[in-house]
């Protein structure tokens, strides 16, 4: 299991950092002329996307032609969990072509899980997003973004984010993000509170390494970062909550909740925003907000987990959880 | 007609017996049984085993007609001959349904032209399984089959009204409906118990409480209009209580546990291994001390193996695409000695009374579940219960591989079983 | 070195070749040297390879600021990502590229590194200041050369031209890393997690 990188809570907080501080120096490739590393050339690279992410595939597609590995985009659209057999049909047939890695996103939880552990494929998978499981590299990028912004640049190199509050809102039972970011900040020290409608908060969440709310007004001046999720409409129509106005009254993020966040706090959204849901279009554009930065720390982000998984002979994450699964 | 004696043989597991059958029939039980009656018997040594009356199941997937390529009549017959069962009620899930008369005399034919163990089909609920229309329950009932198990398995018979008017309905000829306890709505999506594990995996929860409505609909319904109802693989400790007091109401309800709920929970799934994925799905260990602690005091009457028979491809692939189920007829009796007789909480005659003598008496099959004694109908299965050995699925008489225990060690064999006086399993080798 | 206890086996074992007078003397030389060569150094940049690289290169910067009373830019260039053997490790730590303001571009850039051995460094600095930059020249400053080239790569100044077997080690220890300025000359065991 130490090839791959499946779930946030796989990763120590040693593992963690080290991902930070070496997505910090993939950062400053983005400020030079030619925004290009030879690392991974010769290495060929998978996007096995079997669910809609333009962004990530593009974030991923970005991070492995920096590093000058040979990317293959392969989308299996209207893929469904009916069609089981071709996410393991379609993985033998990329490991007969002898790619390196494959960056998956599937809308079946545990998907990664099983392409890492089935003998379907030797190559190193990288869970890109699966179903409502987990979403690692979003919460590494996420906790990149609050430890540039929190901590500082230069002043966050080898840190972790103990003590920092960090309050994520919105549809946390069917979010991969939440899942992820809650096994990261815990492991990085952080402090979480998940803040939602009771419908929209799982059975079995009070073993979660985190604070539970109803109630995002009594939250926010006690957060240096509020991260909103996305809440689809549809979700209203399965009867998670009655109305969007009643929902962006309570849950939503607009200025006046904004100026009770304390002075340095930010404002996070994994995106796509929902303007007028979950956010108004007044803090979505205000400097608290770093959804514009947190795309950008996405590239860097994939970039060293990319290095560290694939640029040398042998990982140098040690996935220490996972094994024990 | 040919004589069989079995020598040394712990019946129900008490002081070593001979048993002498003489063609079907059990000829008669002692302590050293000698001179003419048991000239020219086959001696079987039985050195220690332990007899037990033939197995029944009251929940079985045969498959047959319609998904031969997982199991058919013939393979799953042997599977239970394997398994020391002499008697298995087939689930009316096949394609087509077993709606009508013409289907349950299929499966039943096919039952007594293999020769392995009866087959007693189990007839639909409702036509095509859709919990809109009654089936045909008194046709199948008068057929060559003589169904008295009703079921809709796989899927429950939620409508209110449907569910009332078939208790009433079978009260006519004594059959029995078997709800599958699953609310439909409060399972939309739902892939595995919902609880701690869900929450972390992912996975849609699949709540107690959707079991658990559903059994306190029916046992009302069944108390109101006087009928009995039977509860498929109840899986919850909430469950448990509602049968419980449902019974100390006097209602006719009788219940059924799996192997696997006894034994098994939902932290296997943390492997996203679909070979754990099964309906009604594992619970919490509470849950699985419940069921064991009911089992053993009679509030659970019986335990049922839900067989479910899947090929390789249903259980190859990610977990939200596999099909849900386990093969069970050749572990069940080694799951339940694990759980039930080794840690102390039935005897091998609590063992005969939950897998053989309740199952044969709810699905009133006739010869079988009854007592090892002279003039009874000779349906056996000799247990060697010192032995201790792997889980090898290569080795299953079953035509499918999906058992939730390969590489587990699990104790006891069946090494003998007979069908009315003939040997389907001899040393573990089918006949 | 795989433990505090081997480490001062290696201390131990070793001989000093250059202490830290020499070092101080070996480097206002080669200060000396780029401002001759360089009439002047006023285009110079100096980069060091991490980690001592980095220090040396900063000391240098010191020293041409003392000769040339005008402050020298000096950076950092990590070459990690440009090895050629990275598939023959586990991924290294990556560590700082920080390239002064004014950029490379025309510049003279001049590389700092404390041992120069197979050349291979070298070459992947040279892949990496390509994608960094044009600079109008690029020399290369080192410590010590202690031989055994495998490219076509030469030192432009030298501290020490030290030569050494291949069964020899060559550590270079500095102040702001190890507490104290040193070059040691070693030899190799058997075990792995050798320094160079």
């Amino acid at each position: 299991m130490q090839r791959h990188l499946i779930s946030a809570a796989d990763l120590t907080r040693d593992d963690a950092v080290l991902i930070l501080d070496t997505a910090e120096e993939m950062a400053r490739v983005a400020d030079r002329p030619i925004k290009k590393l030879p690392t991974l050339r010769g290495r060929t690279i998978v996007n096995l996307f079997f669910e809609d992410s333009t962004r990530t595939r593009i974030s991923f597609e970005a991070a492995e032609k920096r590093l000058s590995a040979d990317v293959i985009n392969f989308t299996a659209k209207g893929s469904s969990v009916s069609k089981g057999e071709s996410l393991k049909d379609t993985a033998q047939t990329l490991e007969a072509m002898g790619v390196d890695a494959v960056v998956i996103r599937h809308g079946a939880s545990g998907a990664p899980y099983r392409l890492a552990t089935s003998d379907w494929i030797d190559a190193v998978v990288i869970n890109a997003g699966d179903g409502t499981h987990q979403h690692p590299t979003q919460a590494l990028l996420d906790a990149f973004t609050m430890r540039r912004r929190l901590v500082g640049r230069d002043a966050g190199i080898g840190q972790d984010l103990a003590g920092k509050r960090i309050t994520i809102v919105g549809d946390v039972l069917h979010s991969r993000v939440a899942r992820s970011n809650v096994d990261l900040l815990h492991t990085l020290g952080a402090e979480v509170t998940l803040v939602a409608p009771p419908t929209l908060v799982p059975v079995g969440v009070e073993a979660w390494p985190c604070e539970i709310s109803y109630d995002l007004d009594s939250t926010l001046s006690k957060s240096d970062a509020v991260m909103m999720l996305r809440v689809q409409r549809e979700r209203m129509n399965a009867a998670f909550f009655p109305t969007e106005r009643e929902y962006s009254r309570r849950y939503g993020l607009d200025g006046d909740r904004m100026a009770k966040m304390p002075e340095h706090a930010i404002v996070m959204h994994p995106g796509p925003m929902v303007r007028g849901m979950e956010i108004t279009a007044e803090v979505a554009d205000s400097d608290r907000c770093t959804v514009v930065e947190q795309v950008a720390n996405g590239v860097s982000i994939r970039m060293a987990v990319l290095y560290l998984l694939l640029g040398g002979n042998e990982p140098a994450v040690t996935h220490t959880r996972t094994e024990e699964k | 007609m040919s004589k069989i004696l079995i020598r040394g043989a712990k019946v129900l597991g008490g002081e070593p017996q001979d048993v002498l059958i003489d063609g079907d029939t059990i000829a008669s039980v002692g302590t050293g049984l000698s001179g003419e009656a048991v000239e020219g018997a086959e001696i079987v040594e039985a050195d220690g085993k332990v007899l037990l009356p033939g197995l029944v199941d009251l929940h079985t997937h045969l498959r047959e007609p319609g998904r031969e390529d997982s199991e058919t009549v013939l393979t799953g017959t042997r599977a239970a001959a394997s398994g020391g069962f002499t008697a298995v009620f087939a689930m009316a899930n096949t394609f087509p349904v077993a709606d009508t008369a013409g289907v349950v005399e299929q499966v039943y034919r096919l039952g007594q032209e293999h020769g392995y163990c009866d087959v007693q089909p189990i007839g639909a609920v409702t036509v095509g399984l859709e919990g809109k229309k009654l089936a045909e329950l008194g046709a199948m009932h008068e057929s060559a089959a003589g169904v008295t198990v009703f079921s809709d398995d796989g899927k429950c018979v939620d409508d209110a009204v449907i569910m009332r008017r078939a208790l009433e309905y079978v009260k006519a000829f004594g059959g029995v409906v078997a709800q599958h306890a699953q609310e439909p709505r409060l399972t939309e999506g739902a892939q595995m118990n919902e609880g701690v594990v869900s929450a972390e995996l992912g996975l849609g929860g699949w709540p107690a409480v959707a079991e658990e409505s559903i059994i306190a609909r029916d046992v009302l319904l069944a108390e109101h209009v006087g009928s009995r109802v039977h509860i498929c693989h109840l899986s919850t400790a909430g469950s448990v209580e509602i049968v419980r007091w449902a019974k100390s109401r006097g209602i006719d309800v009788t219940a059924e546990v799996t192997p696997h709920h006894l034994l098994l929970t939902d932290e296997l799934v943390r492997s996203y291994n679909p070979v754990y994925k099964v309906n009604p799905p594992l619970r919490t260990e509470r849950d699985v001390m419940a069921l064991r602690e009911a089992l053993a005091d009679g509030t659970i009457d019986i335990v049922a193996t839900d067989h479910a028979p899947h090929p390789h491809e249903d259980k190859d692939c990610e977990w939200a695409a596999a099909a849900m189920g386990m093969v069970g007829l050749e572990t069940a009796l080694s799951v339940v000695q694990q759980t039930m007789v080794e840690t102390g909480l039935l005897d091998w005659a609590g063992v005969a009374d939950r897998m053989s003598v309740k199952p044969a008496a709810i699905g009133r099959a006739a010869g079988h579940g009854r007592p090892v004694s002279a003039g009874e109908p000779a349906n056996l299965t000799l247990v060697d219960t010192a032995y201790r050995g792997t889980v090898d699925p290569a080795g299953f008489a079953s035509r499918s591989r999906n058992t939730p225990y390969e590489g587990r060690e699990l104790p006891g064999r069946v090494t003998h079983t007979w069908l009315r006086g003939k040997a389907t399993l001899v040393d573990g080798k089918l006949a | 070195m795989d433990t505090q206890h081997d480490k001062q086996q290696y201390e131990a074992d070793a001989r000093p070749v250059l202490e830290a007078p020499d070092i101080a003397r070996v480097l206002t030389r080669i200060a000396h040297e780029i401002v001759e060569r360089a009439k002047g150094a006023d285009d110079v940049v100096l980069l060091g390879i991490p980690t001592r690289g980095v220090f040396l290169a900063r000391r240098l910067a010191e020293k041409l600021q003392e000769i040339t009373d005008r402050k020298i830019p000096v950076g950092s260039l990590d070459i990690t990502m440009y090895r050629d053997d990275l598939r023959m490790h586990p991924p290294r730590a990556l560590a700082r590229t920080e390239i002064p303001g004014d950029g490379i571009d025309g510049r003279l850039v001049v590389l700092v590194d404390d041992v120069l051995f197979s050349g291979r460094t070298i070459r992947a600095a040279l892949d990496a200041l390509n994608d960094i930059g044009r600079p109008r020249a690029v020399q290369l400053a080192v410590l010590v050369d202690r031989g055994h080239r495998e490219l076509p790569i030469r030192a432009d100044y030298v501290g020490k031209n030290l030569p050494t077997s291949l069964r020899e080690t060559v550590k270079v220890q500095l102040a702001e890393e190890d507490g104290r300025d040193t070059v040691l000359l070693g030899a190799k065991r058997t075990s792995p997690g050798e320094p160079q």
